[in-house]
């Protein structure tokens, strides 16, 4: 043990301090380009005015009983129909254990008269017809997607074809009886 | 295979493509001269400076527009509302002109040691490539944002070529791809501007390549001689060229965050005007000394061939300069002529910020004649007359003796 009595010069001891300032320097560096790194990847998060974008105000007043119009928020379309009392009634009885994708009407709706959700096919991302009068509403007079053949139903909920999940609902409040605020 | 590693998976790949090999020898084993100076750095900070331009340039891209009606609007955007844009547009400013600094120092270092004779000159030629695509890439990256700088720097810039007789005019219009700078013009320097930092790397691997089949020149100027002249290049230039990086990055860092707009022009940050011209047009500063010879000669052509002559002249220094000897170490006369060209660069510098009037006429064309004179009159005629300083007999010789002498001294205390 003699040798190591100059620990500063013993091999052993100066192997273990290189190493340290290796890892040491080395750990440095990985931190650095991680945090440098940072701002190149947010930049490509939505910026300022996307996000200003983000939500959309809707007039409902305009809409009549069994109408349906097609807002854009975020970029997708959003389908807000007026139920007539024949699709909230038809929409109510279906027995929930038998669905894909269980969910009541109740759960989908803030006033039962009014359905709004994403018009985005949660199977590949098609836009699903049923919003105008001449549009095919597929066999459960809802919505039916043309791209590969899902079925919804009066309440947005996937109940024949490929598509996984109920067609989304999104965010949104009540500003006033005959307003919506979407996001 | 001389990898030090005993990994199989990196034995496995390094059989069918020598990847780790290569590493090995060109950034690990490479025999470097021990006794570079600090002035050896700025080749790898140039690198450095490369990728930080191509990495903040290709995020960039993601968020500008191309076209004139958009391009000024979409920078502004850049600057208030991407995420962290601000900081990716004045790294990639700022960076442009970190990149001319770390460059020029690099052709200056160069220039003093020598490093442009043989059997060298290949490795200058591409080097001098290199600056003149950097060049072509800055001029049409401040094109980009489209500013009333941008607008007019590309209005005049384009217009040199319509100094060549007979076609000028043709590819000018070509150029443009229109009547005047605009849509169709921004649209291609876009690409181009993408483009080229490419060909530029590709340059650099050329001129990397070159380096490592002549190897590095040193201080001293002398040739390797034995593996005792050498040390390998890691770790002992990596931690120095890393060190070298920390000192840049701050110097960045100090106009990145406290004067982003120092290098920059304001008349940039108004919207391109094709009706207004300017009071006062001057390109970057890194372009000043080429803009002072251009307008030093009362000549549209001869300006213009006397700027690219400028550059095409440094392509000559390897037969223009008639020296044995590398280092101006080592050359007491040519050293203070060296000094005195350094010097000039900045006057024709100064010059070209300054308004073509008296007395920065005459005195842009005096600068001007010197820097020809140097290059062409000079520069031959010192390498025949100057008597040089005895050289070291080898780069660990000067290292080995002092060492020897203060053993020697202690001994005897």
């Amino acid at each position: 043990m003699a040798e190591t009595a100059n620990p500063a010069h013993g091999p052993s001891d100066g192997e273990t301090r290189r190493d340290f300032l290796l890892y040491a320097s080395s750990a440095v560096g990985v931190v650095g380009a991680g945090l440098a790194l940072w701002p190149f990847i947010h930049s490509m998060n939505p910026a300022a005015d996307v996000l200003a974008l983000a939500s959309t105000e809707v007039n409902l007043s305009a809409i009549a009983e069994g109408q349906a119009i097609t807002v854009m928020w975020r970029g997708k379309p959003v389908f807000v129909r007026h139920r007539t009392e024949a699709e909230i009634e038809a929409a109510r009885s279906v027995n929930i254990d038998q669905l894909a994708d269980p969910q009541s009407d109740e759960d989908r709706v803030q006033q039962p008269r009014w359905l709004v959700m994403v018009g985005v096919c949660t199977h590949l991302g098609c836009i699903p017809l049923g919003q105008k009068p001449s549009d095919p509403k597929g066999d459960f007079g809802g919505w039916f997607c043309p791209c590969h053949g899902s079925h919804y139903d009066t309440s947005g909920r996937i109940r024949k074809g490929p598509a996984p999940l109920n067609l989304p609902i999104p965010e949104y409040a009540f500003l006033d009886d005959e307003t919506i605020l979407i996001g | 295979m001389s990898a030090a590693s005993n990994n199989k998976i990196v034995k496995w790949v390094d059989e069918r493509l020598p990847i780790f090999t290569m590493v090995q020898h060109s950034a690990v084993e490479y025999p470097t001269p021990r006794n570079l100076n600090y002035w050896w750095n700025f080749g790898s900070l140039a690198g450095f400076a490369l990728v930080i331009m191509i990495l903040t340039g290709l995020f960039l891209a993601m968020s500008y527009t191309a076209h004139t009606d958009y391009a000024f609007q979409s920078v502004e955007r850049i600057m208030r509302d991407v995420n962290y844009g601000w900081l990716l547009r004045y790294m990639h400013a700022n960076g442009a002109s970190m990149f001319f600094i770390v460059v020029f120092i690099h052709i200056f270092r160069g220039l003093y040691y020598g490093s442009y004779k043989p059997p060298r000159e290949i490795l200058w030629w591409v080097g001098l490539v290199i600056m003149l695509l950097m060049m072509a890439t800055a001029f049409m990256g401040y094109v980009l944002p489209w500013g009333q700088m941008s607008f007019w720097g590309a209005t005049v810039i384009t217009n040199l070529f319509s100094a060549i007789p007979v076609v000028g005019e043709h590819i000018v219009v070509w150029l443009w791809g229109g009547f005047s700078v605009d849509n169709p013009t921004l649209n291609r320097f876009f690409a181009l501007h993408f483009l080229l930092p490419f060909v530029i790397l590709g340059a650099v691997v050329v001129h990397v390549w070159a380096l490592h089949t002549v190897r590095s020149n040193n201080p001293l100027g002398i040739d390797v001689k034995s593996p005792q002249d050498t040390i390998p290049f890691h770790p002992y230039y990596t931690i120095k060229d890393l060190y070298g990086m920390g000192v840049f990055m701050m110097f960045f860092a100090v106009f990145l965050f406290w004067y982003p707009n120092a290098l920059g022009h304001p008349d940039n940050y108004i919207p391109a005007d094709p009706m207004v011209t300017p009071a006062h047009i001057v390109p970057e500063w890194y372009f000043l000394p080429f803009y002072a010879i251009l307008r030093a000669v009362p000549d549209k052509l001869g300006g213009v061939l006397l700027m690219f002559a400028s550059i095409g002249v440094l392509a000559a220094l390897p037969w223009l300069d008639t020296s044995k000897v590398r280092s101006c170490t080592f050359r007491p006369i040519y050293k203070w002529f060296f000094w005195i060209f350094v010097a000039d660069t900045f006057v024709l510098g100064y010059i070209g910020a300054m308004p073509a009037e008296e007395p920065y006429v005459v005195i842009g064309q005096v600068a001007t004649a010197w820097y020809f004179i140097h290059l062409l009159i000079i520069t031959p005629l010192v390498g025949w007359l100057e008597k040089p300083k005895p050289l070291p007999e080898s780069i660990s010789s000067p290292v080995v003796k002092s060492g020897a002498a203060t053993e020697a001294a202690r001994n005897a205390a």
